[in-house]
């Protein structure tokens, strides 16, 4: 008997107004009750509409651990189906993406199933004539999730069928998808240039909360970031200043930089750093995209839309986006101690080559299986993982700047860049989700 | 321009995996002409490294970079080091132009790699694109094909 389950107390009690408990991330009872509660109540991440452009395209992928497939139906919308045959359970569709046709069709047993879910056809149907199929739940086909919203081709799913809106989870966070994708002159986004996948041995939030830690970088990063510092000072004047310096050199910036460039938080666990400037702000212009921008939105629009740098956005729970360089990860969870990290890039439609050639640069050295950046940020996340069984402390510690009068629902909130305050918002998103809806067993009354 | 022969060609190539597995880094790094690259793509058959994604697409800087962090005093990650081991299939010289003084080589291999109780086993195909540069063989490009590079992979922290 677990200690969690049908005990919303419980959990509740685990995350304090500036600490959360250990058990948050290395209980294997509480994972398994974040993938029945958490992953299903709030709004996840499934694909990109760039993924499956034409009518029978798919795109298989994880839904907490939920495999499910998102595909283009024959009506030009999108749907995400449970990947699962509703005859014997096999996994329907095996290929990452691909294109279906008109129609899914179960390697074991040949049940076919149309792109909405719905059963198409059983072989040798006489079988199941008189025995009652069309009262079972297989004769529904593969089940549909119900709760999709496709958000300026970004497709995201509540696995469960009542829930919170999709506006009232996102709000005003939406704001930082809106930013990425007007950086195109066309205001269009494709995914390009493959996927990173990599393995971290921790718990799925250690990534999150890295996200908006502005007092890491220069201490976890010195090594790489500093030393790519180091080796520039060294160039002689007048080199021109490379990418990949560009890239690496904002990490080992001073305190005070990280303190003003400020941090917003918005209801449901989401929030950003680089409010009004951040580690992205200062790349070099790139030949033609200014001029595109501007012929696209007009002066005004286009530099607001430019000046807005913002560092990383969270969207509870699993996804992280950096607009200015057009990348985003998403956090998959295996295990209570393993995530799979996912490296997505955007090209900008309309916009010169080389702003993708950054993206891929930015991805490969910041958040790639073979970075020197995340391997640091890895090695912090992996000795959490082991050193939080200890016995001599219970709490991870979030109090930096709290404040108790600090705002709870508010529809945004900006402060001190170094306030951890995105960490609390993450976990009481997270204790409101993980217990919403879950019913209440009474401790101890079986005797 | 010296004649190279097979044998020399192939000798270079157990010659730079030893300096690797040796953790000889400098020494490895400077068998790379000045533009050299050191390439990992992310999918079988990728022919470009710049608008498409790689694992690794690493010029004379990066390599440098990634070398002196490697012995950096604050790089946590490599406190204990990762030590490495390779074995490489026979390399064959699949190119050779003796006039420009430019080869290619591919080698099948085994990698490995190990930290503190973790071992991974990688394997792949490297190609190397040698040149002569004042009486030297050089590194202007080595293109390493994991078998899987575009799996779910842990940390690599060495050169393959």
């Amino acid at each position: 008997m677990g200690r969690y389950a049908n005990n919303p107390a419980a959990i509740r009690a685990l995350v304090r107004e500036s600490e959360v408990h250990k058990d948050t991330y290395i209980d294997a009872e509480l994972f398994e009750l974040e993938m029945e509660h958490l992953f299903a109540n709030t709004w996840v991440y499934v694909g990109h509409a760039s993924q499956v452009p034409n009518k029978g395209d798919f795109y298989t992928t994880t839904v907490g651990t939920e495999p499910v497939v998102m595909v283009r139906h024959s009506d030009d919308s999108i749907r995400v189906l449970f990947n699962r045959c509703p005859h014997k359970g096999v996994k329907v569709a095996a290929e990452t993406c691909g294109n279906t046709g008109k129609f899914f069709r179960c390697p074991y047993h040949a049940w076919t199933f149309k792109t909405d879910g719905s059963l198409l056809s059983i072989p040798l149907k006489k079988g199941y004539e008189n025995t009652g199929l069309e009262c079972c739940e297989a004769s529904g086909g593969m089940a549909a999730v119900q709760a999709v919203h496709v958000y300026r081709d970004f497709v995201f799913c509540r696995l469960n069928p009542e829930g919170v809106s999709f506006d009232a989870f996102f709000g005003q966070s939406l704001s930082t998808i809106d930013n990425m994708v007007d950086r195109s002159p066309e205001g269009k986004l494709q995914i390009v240039g493959g996927v990173l996948r990599y393995i971290n041995r921790c718990n799925w939030k250690m990534l999150v909360d890295n996200q908006t830690d502005t007092t890491h970088p220069m201490v976890a990063h010195e090594s790489s970031a500093g030393t790519a510092a180091a080796a520039w000072a060294k160039a002689p004047p007048g080199t021109p200043k490379p990418m990949a310096v560009e890239v690496f050199t904002p990490f080992v910036s001073p305190y005070e930089f990280f303190e003003e460039m400020g941090i917003r938080v918005w209801p449901n666990g989401h929030g950003h750093t680089g409010v009004g400037k951040s580690i992205h702000s200062d790349y070099s212009d790139i030949p033609g995209y200014q001029e595109a921008m501007v012929t696209a939105y007009g002066e005004e629009r286009a530099h607001a839309i430019l000046s807005e740098n913002r560092h990383n956005t969270i969207y509870f729970p699993n996804l992280t986006m950096k607009g200015p360089v057009q990348t985003m990860r998403v956090f998959k969870p295996i295990a209570v101690d393993k995530t799979l990290v996912e490296s997505w890039a955007f090209r900008l439609v309309g916009a010169p080559d080389l702003l993708l050639e950054r993206t891929l640069m930015y991805n490969r050295l910041i958040n790639a299986p073979t970075s020197v950046v995340a391997h640091d940020d890895t090695e912090v996340y992996e000795r959490a993982q082991e050193a939080l069984h200890s016995r001599g402390r219970d709490w991870m510690n979030l109090c930096r700047l709290y404040d108790a009068g600090e705002p709870r629902d508010a529809a945004h909130f900006e402060t001190n860049g170094t306030n951890e305050l995105q960490m609390r918002n993450q976990m009481r998103a997270w204790a409101h989700y993980m217990t919403v809806g879950m019913s209440e067993q009474p401790q101890g009354s079986a005797t | 321009m010296n004649t190279i022969t097979d044998a020399q060609l192939i000798d270079f190539i157990y010659r730079e995996a030893e300096l690797i597995d040796a953790l000889q880094l400098q020494d490895w790094e400077a068998l790379f002409t000045d533009d050299g690259h050191y390439w990992m793509p992310l999918t079988h058959g990728q022919t470009d490294p710049i608008l498409q994604g790689s694992l690794m697409y690493e010029d004379k800087m990066l390599l440098k970079i990634r070398v002196e962090r490697f012995f950096g005093k604050r790089t946590f990650s490599q406190q204990p080091h990762t030590r490495c081991h390779h074995l490489l299939q026979a390399p064959r010289v699949i190119a050779r132009d003796d006039t420009a003084g430019t080869y290619r080589c591919r080698t099948a291999f085994h990698y490995v790699e190990t930290r503190l109780d973790e071992q991974s086993l990688f394997a792949g195909w490297a190609t190397h694109d040698l040149v002569q540069q004042g009486g030297q063989l050089r590194i202007q490009l080595k293109r390493v094909d994991l078998l899987n590079c575009d799996a779910a992979l842990p940390n690599i922290q060495l050169f393959m």
